[in-house]
């Protein structure tokens, strides 16, 4: 079927040969993995979905509800972007080009956690009515 | 002929200036190598995406640590009274639910256009798009509540005023995703119902043949749309 296709295409103006490439070698490379890959992901989804919302229901506090409401974001996104959009099969040119330059909005959350306390600070000293 | 031999690593050497400029990148060389230019412009625009939100959130972030005013309590705001009981933050969890099951049909019908099932392609992108309609559904009836409540971009009654503004801009512009979204998979799903991509029919705006891996580009935004619900859900819900 392939080398049929292939066959073909040589026989075709060289003009098409590139788009015909890229469409050969997604369908080579072929996102073909089991269904049961999907449904053991989308179970784990619904796990972890369950277990954030169980954060809040039983009204956990302090850093024990941050770290675990970070920790069940984190693994979610993580699946979703390795399996669901199979960056996992990707070569890795395309990974780090995607995946990189979110990272670096770290930067700026501190950035802006700074700002945000020194403008309460401000506001605690000069604007808070007295109490 | 003469400007590829000039890009050519053991030619001459390469031309310098704005004649270089042009010569590489006009030199036919691809950084992603098994990508197609249709999928590697979704990334990238899922990556410019990706920065607006994090905007959205990060201008929330500020408000909400800045401010002296307690914030509303979202555990609390978005509860709901159902048969009887007080259940905290129940609607939200429903919708996380609706929308990471419309996550994994999308998934799936990925995996059958690549193996050219249409019959099955096409309606498992249905149900996602019902399920994504389901979830816009849902945020449209939050609205109502919380607007009936008083809630508004520049008050509320239980707290911060920044509350407002935040929500509606970050669940507002997200619904938009989704309901774009539910507009495109009707779309795409209709063109694999009928065939486009089995008999090579040309495609009304660009006039070439499509093929299933537009169903996967689909799909990325797809996924990304239930990505973003990830972070507003950990960040704006759970906080």
């Amino acid at each position: 079927m392939v080398d049929a296709a292939i066959h073909l295409e040589r026989q075709q103006p060289s003009l098409h040969m590139h788009e015909a490439y890229a469409s050969e070698a997604t369908h080579a490379e072929g996102q073909q993995h089991p269904i049961k890959l999907y449904l053991v992901v989308w179970g784990w989804l619904f796990v972890l979905s369950t277990f954030s919302y169980l954060v809040d229901y039983f009204g956990l506090q302090g850093y024990l509800r941050w770290s675990l409401i970070l920790l069940f974001m984190v693994l979610k996104a993580g699946l979703i972007v390795a399996v669901f959009m199979h960056m996992a099969w990707e070569r890795l040119a395309l990974t780090y080009a995607i995946l990189l330059p979110p990272v670096l909005v770290l930067v700026f959350v501190a950035i802006m956690v700074f700002e945000s306390e020194y403008t309460h600070l401000i506001r605690v000293l000069f604007f808070a009515s007295p109490t | 002929m003469a400007e590829t031999a000039l890009t050519n690593p053991g030619g001459q050497p390469a031309p310098g200036g704005w004649q270089g400029i042009a010569a590489d990148w006009s030199s036919d060389q691809r950084a992603f190598k098994n990508v197609s230019w249709g999928k590697a412009m979704m990334w990238i625009f899922l990556l410019s995406d990706t920065f607006i939100f994090s905007c959205f959130l990060l201008s929330y972030m500020t408000a909400r640590m800045s401010t002296t005013v307690p914030w509303p309590n979202p555990s609390e705001v978005f509860a709901l009274e159902i048969a009887g009981h007080h259940i905290p933050l129940i609607l939200i969890a429903i919708m996380t639910f609706i929308l990471i099951s419309s996550s994994g049909t999308m998934a799936m019908a990925v995996n059958f256009g690549y193996r050219r099932d249409r019959v099955k392609t096409a309606v498992l992108m249905l149900v996602t798009a019902a399920l994504g309609a389901t979830f816009v559904g849902m945020q449209a009836f939050e609205w109502t509540k919380l607007i009936m409540e008083g809630v508004r971009p520049w008050e509320n009654p239980w707290g911060a005023a920044q509350f407002g503004s935040s929500f509606f801009m970050i669940t507002g512009f997200h619904g938009t995703h989704v309901t774009f979204g539910v507009i495109f998979l009707i779309a795409i799903a209709r063109k694999v119902w009928r065939g486009d991509f089995d008999h090579g029919r040309r495609g009304f705006f660009t006039s070439r043949k499509g093929n299933y891996e537009i169903v996967e580009t689909m799909g990325l935004y797809w996924h990304f749309v239930d990505l973003v619900w990830v972070f507003i859900f950990a960040f704006f819900y759970l906080w």
